[in-house]
Parts: C-alpha cells; structure tokens; sequence
C-alpha cells in the first residue's frame, strides 16, 4: 500500500514543487498517464503558445519516475529515416553510432519501423510497460511524407504494444487534419501564464543575493513596459537579466536607497523603453548593449547602431538613379508620369485634385507595381542629369540590381524583349540614397505631392 | 496475456490491506484497456445483417475454395476493422478453418508502395523459407515468385484471406499492380484467396482503374453509424460495466449498480446527449470516457458525474479562441484591426500596412495606450503568423518585402469576441473598438 502510494503521489507533489504554476496540468498528465504497466492514452496532443511548460512538465514528468520514453524534435529529422533510427536507438539505449555501429539499427520505411519497434521493446523487456514517444514541434510531420502523421496516431493499434505517442506543438489541432481524418488524439491545452505567475517565475531564477521583493519590483516595472507586446516568457527572462545591472546602478553608486522605487522607476524608464525599440527587436546584440550600459556608466554617450540604421549602401552613380526611377515607377501611376517628368507639364485641374485626395498614400499602402522596363528607361532618362547613352553597363546595372535584391524580376511572358520588375526597397532607403545624389524624390512621388 | 499480467501483479502485491484495493486496481486495467486503441468493444452493437454476410463470404473461401472480394465502406470509426477481427476470431474457432486458412494483413499506412507490400506478404505467408535470400531479391522477381506460387494451387491449396486496411491508398500505388494482381488471383481459378479492402471513403470504386475494376466483383458492404441516443447509452453502459467473472461478486455487483445509476443521472445524459449531437461513433465515446477512467484511483474510487463534464470540458474546448487567450494585446489589437479590415472591404486580402494604419488611427485618436513603432508591431504580426491565425495568400515565387505580403485571416469574428470576454485585463478601449470599427 506505502509504496503504491509514493508511487501515486509523490511525484505530482515533488514535480509541482519543482514547477510552479502548473498543477492543474500536472494533475491531468498524471492521472492520465497512470502506473507503469497501465495503458495509457493512445496519443495526447499538448498545445500552448511558446514557453508554457509542455517540454518541461512532459520531461520532468517521464524523467522523474524514469518511464522508458524518446524525446525527439521534429525539426531535426527532416527525412522519415532519421527519425524511425532516432526512436528505434534511442528506445534502445544507444548513444550514438560510433560508439556502436554493429548494433545500430537501420530502418527507412514505416512498415519496418512499426517490426522494429516491437522487437526492440520485447529485447528490452518493455511489452508491459507504456512506452513513451515524445514529439517536440509536431507540426512539422505536416510537411513530411502523408502517411507518417496518421501512422504515430494509431501506433498502438498498429503495434499491438502499449504506447503512447506524445505531440507537441504551437499549432491548434483544426489545422493538422487532411484527406479522409485521422484517429483524432486526446487534446490538451497549455494556457498562458498569468502576469502574476510570470511573477512568480520570474522571481525564483532572481540573482543571488537579492532581496524577493526588491526583485519583484523591478519584475513589475519590466513587465509594465514589455507585459503589453510581449507574453513570451523567455524573451521577458532574457530582458530581465539583461536590465538588472542598469537598475541597481544607482543604488550602487550609493545615489538612491534601495527602498525610494519612484527614483529607480525614473531612472530605468527610458532605458527600458529604449531596450524595447533595440535589444527586443535584435537591432542590436546583448553584448553590445552590456557595453553600452557600461559607456552610460563612464559618462560617454553610448554608441549605439542599430542593423537597420546601417541600411546605407554604396551603389555606383547611374545605379542609385536606376533605383531611383524604378522605385518612382513602381509607386506612381503611370499615367501621371506625364505631369512628373514631361518637360512642359500641364496643369492639374481641379476634378484631379479631388480624385487624388481619395486615393491619397494608397499606394505606399498596397506595395509596389510592376513595370516595363521602357518605362523605368524613360523615367532614368529623365531623372539624371546630363546626356547618358544606354549602353551595356547600364543594362548590367540593372541586373546587378536585381541580384542585390533591390529589384525584383516579375515573371512574365516576354522575358528578353520587356521584362518587368517590381522595386523592393523601402522609402527610408531610397530617401538616403537619393540624399547622397541631391536628388527630392518626395517631390516626385504622387502620394505625397 | 491479461490474466497473466494479474497474475503478476498478485504476486507483487502483498498484505491484508491491500486485497480491498484490488478489484479497484483490476478495473482500472480493464476499463483503461478498453479505451484505448488496443481494446476489441465489451459486445457488438447492430450490423448483425454485415456480420452474417461477411461470415459466410470468408467461410466459404476457407472451406469451400472459392475466391471473393468484398469491400467495406464506412465513415472512420464506424467498426470496421472490428468487424473483420471478430469475424475473423469466431471463424478460427473452427478447427478446419484454422487449420487450413492463411490470414494476411495489410495496412495502406504502412506498406506505402507494392515493393513494401510484397515483402510483408512473403513474410507473413512465411515463405522466407523457400525463397531463401530471395526475399529480398527484386521487386519482379519476388512478383514472380509470389504468383506462381498462387498460380500452381488449385481448389484444393489452402486459401488465404487478404485484409487490406486503408485500401483507398493501396489505390494510389503506381499501376495498382498490387491489386490488380490479387484481384486477378480472386477471379481467376488459382488459388483460393479473399480480398477484404476496408476504407472510409465512399468513392473508392472510381480510384480503381479500368482493368482492376473489372475484376472486383463490387460487393460492396456498407457499415454506417444508425445508433440511437439510447443505443449510445447502452454502449456506455456496456464500456463501463464489469463482466460477472470478474473479481469477487459482490465488488462486480456494487460497481455495476453504480453505473447504472449514473447512467440514469441527468447531468452524465446531458454530456452523452451532447457528444452524441457531435458524433456518434464509438471513437468519439472512448474519448470522451478516458479522462473520467484515468482519474480512477484509490483516492477517488468511483466515477462521479463531475468527471464526465471535466472532460467534456477538455474535449470541446475551443482551440483558436485558446490560442487568442494567451496573446499580448498588442497582438490582440491587431488581430481587432484586421478583423475590422476583412469586415469593411468584404473578405479582401490585406498587408501589413493596412493594418499597421489601422491600428494606429485606433491607438492615436482612441486610446490611451502607446503608439509603438512599426518594427515592434511587425513582430508581433509575424508571431501572428507563426501561429498560424493569419495566413499568408501570396505564391512562393512571387517576391515582395514582408509588409506587402498579401494575408487572410483565419479567426472567426465570433471566436474574437469570445477571446476578448474572456481575456484577463482587457483594456475598454480595445473591447469597444472590437464591438464597432467606426473609429
């Protein structure tokens, strides 16, 4: 009876211990999972948002009460073979093959895994035991061969073996199903985590030799500039350890007590805010913003550069006016390129100017058009200065440009004689560019003329 | 194997105190067994006119000789495999029978091309004996080998019953060399076999090509789901109920009596009621009946209709409007933005831009919240993305920035609306721009 009982209880308390804010979950995995020799679900479909326990519950789960289980994720197997030699070696207790190549099993097809894995479980000893297979980031097996999905929800039909197959996942169950259905599997969702049980675990990996509510304050200013567009408890955990110093500064510098949180709030806010535009978004890396912190604290202004500031690039002088004229091309209509560039430009009448005013920015709105390559020639004619004859390194030019992936070649029908390209650059970029050649390309472009 | 499996276990358990546990312990295994994929049903329900017909077409092949085909046709989870085995195991009790038929199964799943197919039949025919090395040999070759050993048996070779599970894929094989063969095999006097495809698809007959198709003999057997709510019931019944001869009588008895109280207890009728307007078949049934039976222990050792609506509760959860729970209400607001998109220009498609101006007239005239920058907020719609709530529209080989990529939202208003009632610390503002797009 005692033993059955620590067999039962324990580890639901001892695992609950160990992970905080998840008990219901716990509690339903266990009873579900029952006793070593009992049979256990055919297939349990776990999905939650990133970074809500699956792994970890599932893992500690298996691990603690030592259930023969193989995790395996997915995305490393991107041929069916590598993952039926994963499962098969794992289950049977192989590290790898070069320790033991005699041993490794090989198997490249569904039919022989499903032989292989009995074999290997009666070798093993475990056809009373429920043998778990863990797959971590399921919805890759969408993309793999059709039958490999509807084959690991019924395996244990299908090996006559008590196993149960475990998927995990960021996608809903809706969006797995195709063809004629499958054996549906028993879904179970992992909700998100409140801001409260953030809180909470966020304040147990604190750093050493800090007070818990100190900690959780500085938590509670995090979370009240980041709560708002980020849930993902890693990236709030990554934050949190990367800001810590900047917020104990004062204190250290002996300007502020440890217990005034409205100075420390008004000394962290901007930097918090500036972090948000930066390091969330991995403008720039964690050690580059550590030394800034640490230039802030010498007294130099930080030096930082972001990756999409440094979207300048040298660019010869006819090729920043191709780009130029074909990102005129791609977001004006063509048919006021007349008013733009003809040399004696007609007046715009009234009943234009009304039209105009509906269509306003509508096209910085629906992304770049596709044009002829006559018409960026004739616009680039235009546009530059002095006399240019269209000679090869012009044409050159052009293609150069489509390899930098600032042009983009349509598909068409005629490829040789007038291909079409689309411009992909953003206004930002060709705002600098026509900077450099003193070129106003605002006042060429017809949404905000 | 189970009784030796309690046999094991008595042997383990030991003490006075722990003889009252067993029978809980047993039923637990029993009732575990019985919802999982392994399990055959506690009694068969209806079909007794397919059972008949089936019975007789595969005892007159093992006794008489005579080749058949048949195909069973029936919606996933209907019964089919279950009926074969059953059929299959009343048969073999016969000792003529079982002594003279050979039973192969096939699985579309598994043997995914005829190669694979061939080798699994030598193999379970045994023949890696004769054909040595040869099994491995090539794909003609075993062919070869494979027909003329059909071919040199007469009336008087033993039959073989071919039951081909998911026979909509054997369909899709290259030349469906496969069944051609076997249904040439059947038609023609060589050795006696019986071909049993069993499918969920109700047009199987036209994926067959012409020459395969003029050799099956279109008995087709079809099995649907035509139970009754009480029906339903009884199957409930009969899933949680203990056979008599199971433990000590009186556990069996008391057990038994509970579930039929509980079969008649308003609450449980409601959730049957309510599975069996979303489906009626006997998957479905097991599902519904696992979490109550894993929460079986020592502790808690009767069923409760509590159990029963929990794991409703788990089973009709709605996923999306789950997903849409844990999103950040930056996310949320654009989830609204684009919501409010698809609603004024009638179902087009939209980019980013759209939606970023969207979001921002909302959150500089509306709102008190910040306005974030355009960076920010396309992360979170690529998370978005990720999450496959919206979905890009766009072919791969067309090639524009992120913003312009053209994009389809896959949520229902209905589910958004859900998600917002339900979201913790929803601002006002945002709850009011969802209810009207007027901004």
């Amino acid at each position: 009876m005692a033993a059955m009982e620590i067999e039962e209880e324990n580890p639901v308390k001892n695992i609950s211990k160990k992970i905080s804010c998840r008990n219901q979950q716990i509690k339903t995995l266990v009873s579900l999972i029952g006793q070593r020799e009992q049979v256990a679900p055919p297939t349990l479909f776990l999905y939650g948002h990133t970074g809500t326990g699956k792994s970890l519950v599932i893992n500690s789960l298996l691990q603690t009460r030592e259930l023969p289980h193989v995790m395996v994720n997915c995305v490393e197997c991107y041929n069916q073979r590598f993952m039926y030699e994963k499962i098969l070696n794992k289950l049977q207790g192989l590290r790898s093959y070069m320790n033991d190549p005699d041993s490794y099993l090989k198997c490249d097809n569904m039919n022989d895994f499903i032989r292989m894995f009995r074999q290997v479980c009666e070798d093993r000893g475990l056809t009373k035991q429920t043998v778990y297979i863990v797959l971590d980031k399921a919805e890759c097996l969408r993309d793999k061969e059709i039958n490999i999905l509807p084959a690991f929800l019924r395996l244990q039909e299908l090996t006559h073996q008590n196993v149960c197959v475990v998927l995990m996942t960021e996608i809903v169950w809706e969006k797995f199903r195709t063809g004629t259905g499958y054996c549906e599997p028993y879904i179970l969702n992992f909700p998100d985590y409140t801001k409260d049980e953030v809180l909470t675990i966020l304040t147990e990996d604190r750093p050493e030799g800090c007070e818990a509510d100190f900690y959780s304050m500085y938590l509670n200013l995090l979370l009240s500039v980041f709560h708002m567009v980020c849930r993902d408890l890693r990236e709030i955990r990554y934050l949190a350890s990367l800001n810590y110093d900047q917020y104990c500064q004062p204190i250290k510098t002996g300007d502020v007590l440890a217990s005034d949180t409205r100075k420390l709030w008004k000394n962290i806010e901007p930097h918090l805010k500036k972090a948000l535009q930066t390091v969330y978004l991995r403008e720039v890396s964690s050690s580059q913003w550590e030394k800034a912190q640490q230039e802030t604290e010498i007294g130099e202004t930080p030096s930082l550069q972001g990756l999409s500031s440094r979207n300048h690039v040298e660019l010869p002088y006819y090729s920043k006016y191709l780009l130029i004229a074909a990102y005129l091309a791609s977001y004006n209509p063509a048919k006021t390129d007349r008013r733009f560039f003809a040399r004696n430009s007609g007046k715009v009448d009234r009943r234009a100017k009304l039209i105009k005013k509906h269509e306003r920015t509508s096209n910085h709105m629906l992304g770049p058009k596709q044009f002829p390559i006559d018409r960026l020639m004739a616009i680039f004619f235009s546009i530059v200065e002095g006399k240019v004859s269209p000679t090869a390194n012009i044409f050159v030019q052009i293609s150069s440009l489509v390899s930098l992936n600032m042009l983009g070649q349509v598909a068409g029908d005629d490829q040789i004689d007038t291909p079409k390209y689309k411009c992909l650059v953003s206004l930002e970029f060709i705002k600098s560019v026509s900077r450099t050649v003193g070129f106003d390309v605002l006042r060429y472009l017809y949404d905000f003329v | 194997m189970k009784q030796k499996q309690m046999k094991s276990k008595k042997s383990t358990v030991s003490g006075d105190s722990l003889m009252e546990q067993l029978p809980l312990q047993k039923t637990c295994d029993l009732l575990r067994h019985r919802v999982s994929q392994l399990s055959t049903p506690p009694q068969i329900h209806g079909y007794d006119q397919e059972r008949r017909q089936l019975l007789d077409l595969i005892r007159r092949t093992g006794t008489t000789g005579e080749s058949n085909s048949a195909l069973l046709i029936g919606p996933r989870g209907c019964g089919k495999s279950m009926l074969v085995e059953n059929v299959v195991e009343e048969l073999m009790l016969d000792k003529e029978i079982r002594d003279n038929l050979l039973h192969v199964r096939l699985n579309g799943l598994l043997q995914t091309d005829d190669k694979i197919a061939l080798k699994e039949i030598t193999r379970q025919l045994q023949l890696e004996n004769t054909v040595g090395t040869k099994v491995f040999g090539s794909f003609a070759e075993t062919l070869q080998f494979l027909l003329d050993a059909l071919k040199s048996g007469s009336h008087s070779s033993k039959p073989i019953l071919f039951v081909l599970d998911e026979f909509d894929l054997f369909a899709h094989h290259k030349n469906q060399t496969l069944l051609y063969n076997l249904f040439d095999v059947a038609q023609s006097a060589q050795a006696p076999v019986c071909v049993l495809g069993l499918t969920c698809r109700l047009d199987v007959v036209e994926l067959l090509e012409k020459r395969v198709k003029s050799r099956f003999s279109h008995r087709q057997i079809h099995l649907f789901n035509n139970i009754t709510l009480g029906d339903y019931t009884q199957l409930f019944i009969s899933y949680l109920s203990l056979p008599d001869h199971f433990t000590d009588t009186k556990f069996v008895k008391t057990w038994n009596k509970h579930i039929q109280e509980l079969a008649s207890d308003q609450t449980v009728l409601g959730v049957l009621r309510r599975q069996f307007e979303f489906n009626k078949d006997v998957r479905s049934l097991q599902q519904l009946l696992m979490y109550p039976v894993c929460c079986v222990n020592e502790n808690h050792p009767l069923l409760l209709p509590a159990d029963f609506v929990d794991g409703m509760k788990i089973q009709t959860t709605d996923t999306k409007s789950a997903m849409l729970h844990g999103v950040s209400i930056l996310e949320l607001c654009l989830i609204i933005a684009m919501k409010h998109l698809t609603e004024i220009y009638d179902g087009e498609l939209f980019n980013f831009e759209m939606v970023y101006s969207e979001y921002r007239k909302f959150a500089q005239k509306r709102s008190s919240m910040q306005v974030y920058e355009k960076a920010v907020v396309l992360k979170a719609f690529e998370h978005l993305i990720a999450l496959e709530l919206v979905k890009t529209m766009d072919g791969s080989g067309s090639r524009v920035q992120k913003e312009y990529r053209l994009l389809l939202l896959l949520v229902h208003p209905s589910q958004i609306l859900d998600a917002l009632q339900k979201y913790p610390n929803c601002p006002t503002e945002v709850k009011q721009w969802a209810q009207c797009s007027v901004i």
